[in-house]
């Protein structure tokens, strides 16, 4: 991984709005008086979700006066944490995991299938500039692999044509409906349960 | 007091030291990298190891408390070996660029290898690369040499009071820099160059001028403004190549603003080597000859009263009190003058025109109200200091005016005389505050002398203060904040006219001959006058002069200074004046030989003895009464003060040039958010 850079090309101006100016005013309630600074992550976070998943300069001033605190302390934990983006990876941010279960259970070809549709490299905004891909580290779902993360939700038990269909319908700007995609409900084993079978409520 | 053991040295210290102070207190050096006295504890370059007794893994000592009874161990194999295999990893990522590195003889990276070095690197691998960073006109960077220690880091946010620098990024990849590369916008960014134990940060203007081990050190102080920071010079023959911080925990602590460290070319350019006399609007060269010729007849043409004298912002004690005795002995003028303004001053005390609570004092302060002075730019240490005083103990800062960011937070009040007046009439929340406060701290800036009723707001508010015990044998809450370096010992020697006139004189040319020791930053409407100037550099004086006599620059000869506490202080020789130009004090030494037909001094101790007993015999020329202590209703504003060119040699200082032009820019454009 290397230092992240800041996209070139930022917006003059960002504020939060209105319902997500509640959730900052409410999260920062959540600190001791004078500690308020401690909320810059979860503000980074609402930022960058208000912002099409990355943070802009703009927004990090923002976050800075919102919290009384320099702009290089937001500059500092911004560029520390690989989840806050710094340049724009379009509405749809996909995540695929290549961690060893994913892998040996083919995510590369998940990789493969990003390449084809969406851009050759990593981080690199589709023509449509609506979505882009990035290889992860483990996301924790090893029981469902291969999966691939879009924003805030998982697809699991992916196959390369699932995975295809999936991105086609991103590309046309439809959100497809996520979950395990060989009918599995959380991390049950496929058709039912094989243990515990006597627990009804197991 | 703990008792504990340091290689089996038994030593009591407070409780609170750490284990590496302990280590110090009984003889035992500890390498280090992050730790530093004055800045916050980080314990992240790991070098300061130590063993403890029944501890299994060695302790970073700066960071770690001492407890009772704890046996220390510094010089066993296992702390050895635990030091070596730090240093392993620091250098894991170091260039070996030593021969072109401008820390190379003063790093401490490089002496601590050689005590823990290894010879050969095991690394096989490509070492770091991080590109440079941009921090300004002062500071060059080169990253790759980074060892993270963060007391750049520290230093901004703690010190400085302008936290600009982080370090972004994580684990191999963190790099320091100023948000997004921007120049500091600190007069004391520079001190992170001494702070940088290794050559990630380097000075930008003395970049591959000279070794250490080459440069001739001399121990003096600083003359930029009225504080006297203490300073190390560093020439190489001439040439003064750089200026660092020596350490006075009483005035500047460790740091020294960066006009201070970086006005020194300024010595280089500009420079007056040789007599001029101005024919047709000319300058011409002469010999010293034919310059005292010229003065000469001119002074045996003029009556005395007809003659003035200005001194200047940087002139040492010796050449004040020799002008005080020419003026008196040999041109019979009562007409010398040290101020550039009419501002009031009172010296029938010397109380009166002193910074009373001293710049230590400001740390046990509770209150401190400026009046007609921003701190930042008129003394940069001591505003440090007050931004000290504030982290300690939250000080309460009121100011008169809105002066922008003084790196701590301060209340606006009105920028009246009205508002001092209430104060004084005790019909106000500060006099409230003030007569609560155990420590009040009143700051009169030269901004706040310069009105019609200045007189009647320092008296008043004097009284004030006498009245509620705020003055008295443990404390003076009364402060006064000059411009200029050779202001108290100009008081101090009575540099003042009796007249209170000279100054509306000089303007309404009643002068025929007038005489700028170094007055540079006078000016008026020049008609008939013949001026000589003597001084050190071509400049607004010298531009107006008739006859340019060459004179020495602080650095070049031995003189004392007494700073705004009242400190007197020398400053050391430690170059020579150029050219044919000689020590200001011999000049006059001249002047007077050629027109008396003797000389005031025999030599220069003769001068300082009888300095000496005029200073010790407390004579003073109170021309406060000259003053009418009336109340106008007006407003109080700083003077204005470029900080980047407030003085000769400032002004013909190139880095100085480029900080104020950068520093300009970035006010027009407002980038700053």
């Amino acid at each position: 991984m290397s230092i992240k850079k800041v996209s070139k090309e930022q917006p003059d101006k960002f504020e939060f709005n209105q319902d997500n100016l509640n959730l900052a005013n409410k999260i920062v309630l959540n600190y001791p008086s004078g500690k308020k600074k401690s909320a810059v992550m979860a503000l980074l976070y609402i930022a960058q979700k208000q912002n099409d998943n990355w943070i802009p300069l703009a927004a990090m001033k923002y976050i800075a006066k919102f919290l009384d605190i320099s702009y290089i302390n937001v500059y500092e934990v911004a560029t520390f944490y690989s989840m806050y983006n710094l340049q724009p990876v379009g509405k749809y941010f996909i995540q695929i995991c290549t961690t060893t279960p994913c892998m040996i259970r083919g995510a590369y070809k998940l990789v493969d299938v990003c390449k084809k549709n969406i851009s050759e490299k990593e981080n690199e905004l589709s023509t449509n500039k609506n979505c882009s891909w990035t290889e992860v580290e483990c996301l924790g779902a090893c029981i469902s692999a291969p999966m691939s993360q879009i924003n805030d939700d998982y697809y699991e038990d992916l196959n390369v044509k699932q995975f295809e269909n999936i991105i086609k319908d991103i590309l046309k700007d439809k959100k497809p409906k996520p979950g395990s995609y060989r009918g599995r409900l959380n991390s049950e084993p496929e058709k039912n349960r094989k243990t515990l079978l006597e627990n009804k409520n197991a | 007091m703990l008792k504990v053991k340091v290689n089996d040295i038994d030593i009591e210290v407070e409780e609170g030291f750490t284990i590496l102070q302990a280590c110090e207190l009984a003889g035992f050096e500890i390498p280090r990298f992050c730790y530093h006295e004055k800045l916050s504890i980080a314990g992240n370059c790991r070098m300061c190891l130590v063993e403890i007794e029944k501890s299994k893994k060695p302790v970073a000592s700066c960071a770690m408390p001492v407890a009772e009874g704890m046996n220390i161990k510094t010089n066993t194999n296992f702390v050895e070996k635990a030091r070596k295999g730090v240093m392993e990893f620091l250098l894991a990522n170091h260039p070996l660029d030593c021969p072109v590195c401008d820390q190379g003889g003063e790093c401490d990276l490089q002496d601590q290898s050689m005590f823990y070095g290894i010879d050969k690197s095991r690394y096989k691998e490509n070492k770091r690369f991080v590109p440079e960073k941009y921090m300004g006109p002062l500071i060059k960077t080169q990253m790759t040499r980074c060892i993270h220690c963060t007391r750049c880091v520290r230093f901004a946010t703690e010190v400085a009071g302008v936290p600009e620098i982080g370090a972004i990024g994580r684990g191999e990849d963190m790099q320091i820099t100023t948000y997004l590369e921007k120049a500091m916008e600190s007069e004391l960014s520079a001190n992170v160059i001494d702070l940088c134990p290794v050559g990630a940060l380097t000075s930008k203007p003395y970049v591959f001028e000279a070794r250490p081990w080459e440069l001739k050190k001399t121990e003096t102080i600083d003359v930029m403004d009225s504080v006297g920071s203490n300073i190390r010079v560093d020439t190489y023959g001439w040439e003064v190549k750089r200026i660092l911080p020596k350490i006075n925990e009483d005035i500047n602590e460790e740091w020294i603003s960066d006009k201070t460290r970086y006005s020194c070319d300024g010595l280089k350019y500009q420079r007056l080597d040789t007599p001029y006399i101005k024919k047709e609007n000319n300058f011409k060269k002469v010999s010293w000859f034919e310059a005292f010729q010229i003065l000469k007849d001119k002074i045996n043409l003029t009556s005395p009263e007809k003659i003035a004298g200005l001194t200047g912002d940087l002139t040492n004690m010796e050449t004040l009190f020799a002008c005080k005795e020419l003026f008196n002995k040999v041109l019979k003028s009562k007409d010398l003058e040290s101020r550039e303004k009419n501002i009031y001053i009172n010296l029938s005390n010397r109380n009166n025109y002193l910074f009373n609570s001293e710049i230590k004092g400001i740390e046990k302060s509770d209150l401190i109200l400026l009046i007609g002075t921003n701190p930042r730019f008129e003394a940069t240490m001591l505003n440090a200091r007050i931004r000290k005083s504030f982290l300690k103990n939250n000080t309460e800062i009121f100011s008169l005016e809105d002066l922008g960011d003084l790196t701590y937070p301060y209340k606006i009040l009105t920028n009246t005389t009205e508002e001092v007046k209430k104060i004084i009439e005790n019909n106000s929340e500060i006099s409230k505050k003030i007569t609560k406060a155990k420590y009040p701290i009143i700051i009169f800036g030269e901004g706040a002398l310069d009105l019609n009723s200045s007189k009647y707001i320092f008296e008043g508010l004097k009284k004030f203060l006498i009245e509620n015990n705020k003055i008295n044998e443990d404390w003076n809450a009364i402060n006064i904040l000059p411009f200029n370096a050779s202001a108290v010992g100009s008081y101090d020697l009575n540099i003042v006219s009796k007249t209170n006139d000279t100054i509306e004189k000089i303007k309404n040319n009643f002068f025929e001959l007038i005489f700028l020791f170094g007055q540079d930053n006078f000016s008026f409407n020049k008609k008939n006058e013949f001026i000589v100037y003597i001084g050190s550099h071509g400049d607004k004086g010298a531009e107006m002069a008739d006859l340019v006599l060459p004179g020495a620059a602080f650095t070049e000869q031995d003189g004392y200074f007494t700073n705004l506490e009242g400190k007197l202080q020398m400053a050391f020789k430690a170059s020579y004046p150029p050219g044919e130009a000689k020590e200001d004090w011999v000049i006059i030494n001249e002047i007077s030989n050629l027109v008396g037909r003797e000389s005031l001094f025999k030599n220069k101790n003769e001068l300082l003895n009888a300095m000496n007993s005029y200073i010790n015999s407390n004579k003073k020329d109170d021309i406060s009464n000259l003053f009418k202590e009336e109340f106008v209703k007006e407003k109080i504003s700083t003077l204005p003060n470029d900080y980047y060119h407030s003085n000769v040699i400032a002004r013909a200082s190139k880095t100085m040039n480029e900080c104020r032009s950068i520093r300009t820019k970035l006010k027009k454009t407002g980038t700053e958010g």
